[in-house]
């Protein structure tokens, strides 16, 4: 088993290479291409049979469907959120499909040699980056790679449903449990009853209850006391299917002691008519444990237009739940028509920290409105914030934070760094700080920044013989260096290409 | 090399003529200095040779080895030979300043059609380059000018030349701000390119800058022309007499 799924990476490591020598040649959206396969859907719409009807996709136990029943019904009261600075017309949530996926998947594989080819053929074609960088860590000792290069587990998402999990076995090893979240809910009920909702609570926010009541599929992390995961963790999520929304869920356990670093990258073909996506990610951290996440978020964008693309609405949220937790969440927004979404921290243990990177570019019509929440609950808690939004073209781009310092919250502190650029004159950029201090000794730091690209910048690069794109993509690496810094190796490559294309024709 | 035609230039959004016909002949292998009172043009046209924005030509042309250089965008310039150091160079954050002299060469290389240099080979070119220059490695790591003393600015500006070899070099008031040692090391570093393929418009206000580089040729610009040129002597009677008398002269 382990010695085809190493075969089936050496096959990804070429394509991967060819991917992003392709990304780094800096063509416009790469991944608008959609994969010609035979698909089963649910009916449109959704109400309580959809919702039974997708648990029984599944195979889930009846807590669970009633779990998402309950979801469903609160959801039906609820109204969409309208706080953002976000113009989109009203989503008729009956309009679309709730559950969408290959017909080869009905009876679900063993291993990755029974997943229909044209799956993996997609997922090579996407070039599920990680690989390619192996080759480079291998390379480059600098990172104290070992000389093999460092392996990912992925686990990779088909419109509503996992398609395969790779290296299974050899994380199991380790203890660590790594599976589509569905087959977590058949085999490990006992983790997913314990933690399921526990930070994202099902009453969240409209988003969150929806997702709660139609998540079709996402992945699973369980890391025991003390281990340290032997790889990077990553999904991979692809939206497929026409007027389907997907909606997946990521939970992640990191018992005390523990480290995981995870990885999330998502694309989806290119088409007319908007679609949504609607995703939670919960992460649960114990004492002294520690979990990165790292997401690069290439979604198609829409059109030169504003026609199409991926309307985002996420909520991914960290609870350290015990002391010294940590996590520190790193994105890079660079597609999406629409981004709603708010990575946060509940800084529940003493002494947990939190810490958010975030790089939000926003070209033509794009709208993002993303930020985090740091809730200082624990004493001695520590954040940081570091925040690079770019606009261009006509979009419009927020960066809306919380910081709140609880009474119990003693000699904590929280720092935060807001930069915005800015590049031609159509475009805008927003900043939305919420501060609250509930107690006295501790502190709260709050620096922002806007510029624009600056002429003499490009012109001095010019003179040396770059292109005008090429100018603005290095000036703007530079603006995001700081964030692009701490997404892992795999990652920063790919970021630092996507920065580049997201901008192109965002000048002259 | 280079050939000035009756050069007339405007600033683009003000009704203001600054060059009223250059004519400048430097021919390959040879070092030109350009002198002048301020105001004189001189920056000007340094600007206009290497394409910024904010000026109109209305008259008159420029050529680089035949090329019509007025009509290229800054990067074609640069791809074809044409290079400025800046009196005031730019600071880019986050951008490492070998990074930006990697992207530099190769898309110079890439827009020339020739291959570009790999990872190693570029390191141990720029290593090579450095220490010719007496440049810290360190300065290479750090973001492009950014907290640069004046001599550091000026230095790296000869070292991204020495990096791009071009084969028509401007030098734009690159002594001023600069002390007696930091200046000796530019001028060293300039003298190390002079090669038969290769010319030099030095731009300066000063006499010291051509004591360390020899200049075959002196213009003397004066209210957007050259008014005067000569041999090395005449930036020596500049030194002496100053600007006055020379441009009485001419009227």
């Amino acid at each position: 088993m382990t010695e085809q799924i190493g075969e089936a990476i050496e096959v990804r490591e070429g394509v991967d290479r060819e991917t992003v020598e392709t990304v780094q040649n800096m063509g416009s959206y790469k991944y608008g291409w959609e994969t010609d396969i035979e698909m089963e859907y649910a009916p449109k719409g959704v109400n309580e049979d959809i919702v039974r009807l997708i648990s029984e996709k599944n195979e889930e136990p009846e807590w669970m469907t009633e779990w998402r029943l309950q979801a469903f019904r609160r959801w039906q009261t609820m109204t969409e959120p309208k706080w953002a600075m976000l113009h989109y017309p009203e989503i008729d949530y009956q309009e679309q499909y709730y559950y969408a996926r290959p017909k080869s998947m009905q009876v679900k594989p063993k291993s990755l040699d029974e997943v229909d080819p044209k799956l993996l053929a997609t997922y090579e074609k996407l070039g599920i980056p990680l690989k390619e960088q192996m080759i480079l860590a291998g390379i480059d000792g600098a990172e104290g790679a070992p000389a093999e290069g460092r392996k990912v587990a992925v686990d990779a998402v088909f419109d509503s449903v996992s398609v395969g999990t790779t290296f299974k076995d050899e994380l199991a090893k380790a203890g660590v449990i790594f599976c589509s979240i569905s087959e977590a809910i058949r085999e490990h009920p006992e983790l997913v009853k314990k933690y399921l909702g526990s930070v994202v609570p099902q009453t969240d926010n409209f988003y969150a209850t929806l997702n709660s009541a139609v998540f079709s599929d996402g992945s699973f992390v369980y890391v025991p006391p003390g281990v340290r995961c032997p790889m990077e963790l990553s999904t991979y999520f692809r939206i497929n299917a026409e007027n389907t929304g997907q909606f997946e869920r990521t939970l992640i356990i990191a018992d005390k002691g523990s480290y995981v670093s995870y990885l999330e990258g998502c694309t989806a073909p290119k088409r007319d008519v908007a679609q949504l996506h609607a995703a939670v990610v919960e992460i649960v951290i114990l004492e002294d444990a520690e979990v990165k996440y790292s997401t690069v978020q290439n979604w198609f964008p829409g059109d030169e237009e504003g026609r199409g693309g991926i309307y985002n609405f996420v909520t991914k949220r960290a609870d350290c739940r015990e002391a010294r937790a940590k996590v520190m969440w790193t994105q890079v927004e660079t597609g999406s028509a629409i981004t709603w979404k708010y990575p946060s921290c509940i800084l529940r243990g003493d002494e947990s920290q939190g810490e958010f990177y975030s790089i939000a570019i926003a070209n033509n019509h794009q709208q993002a409105d993303t930020g985090t929440k740091m809730i200082h609950l624990g004493k001695n808690t520590r954040s940081r914030i570091v925040s690079k939004g770019i606009s261009a073209g006509q979009a419009q781009n927020t960066y809306r934070g919380l910081v709140s310092m609880h009474p119990r919250a003693k000699n904590s502190r929280n720092y935060t760094q807001c930069d915005s650029l800015l590049i031609g004159d159509k475009c805008g950029a927003h900043t939305v700080p919420y501060i609250e201090v509930k107690n006295t000794s501790s502190r709260v730091e709050h620096e922002a920044t806007t510029s624009k690209v600056d002429d003499d910048q490009l012109f001095y690069c010019r003179s040396r013989g770059m292109d005008e794109e090429e100018a603005v993509a290095l000036v703007v690496n530079g603006f995001c260096r700081e964030v692009l810094q701490a997404l892992p190796m795999e990652f920063a490559m790919e970021a630092q290409a996507l920065v580049a294309i997201s901008l192109e024709g965002s000048v002259g | 090399m280079l050939e000035i035609k009756n050069l007339h230039v405007k600033l683009e959004d003000e009704d203001k003529q600054i060059l009223k016909g250059v004519d400048l002949t430097v021919p390959a292998g040879e070092v030109h200095a350009i002198m002048g009172p301020n105001g004189s043009g001189k920056s000007t046209l340094s600007y206009v040779l290497s394409g910024r924005d904010g000026y109109e030509v209305t008259e008159g042309e420029a050529t680089l080895n035949g090329e019509a250089l007025l009509e290229m965008e800054p990067e074609e310039r640069a791809s074809a030979g044409l290079f400025l150091a800046f009196q005031y160079p730019v600071e880019i954050p986050g951008v490492g300043n070998m990074t930006f002299l990697r992207t530099a060469v190769n898309a110079q290389r890439k827009s020339r059609g020739e291959e570009e240099l790999s990872a190693a080979d570029f390191l141990k070119l720029i290593r090579e380059k450095a220490r010719t220059l007496k440049i810290d490695a360190e300065m290479l790591k750090r973001p492009v000018n950014v907290g640069f003393s004046g001599g550091e600015k000026k230095r790296n500006e000869i070292l991204q030349m020495a990096m791009l070899e071009p084969r028509m070099c401007i030098l734009d008031e690159t002594d001023s701000g600069l002390d007696v040692d930091a200046m000796r090391l530019v001028a060293e570093g300039v003298n190390a390119l002079r090669s038969p393929d290769r010319a030099f418009l030095v731009i300066t206000h000063y006499q010291r800058l051509l004591d360390h580089i020899k200049p075959d040729v002196v213009h003397i610009m004066a209210d957007g022309r050259i008014v005067r040129s000569g041999g090395p002597e005449l930036a020596l009677e500049v030194e002496e007499n100053g600007y006055g008398d020379l441009l009485a002269e001419v009227g």
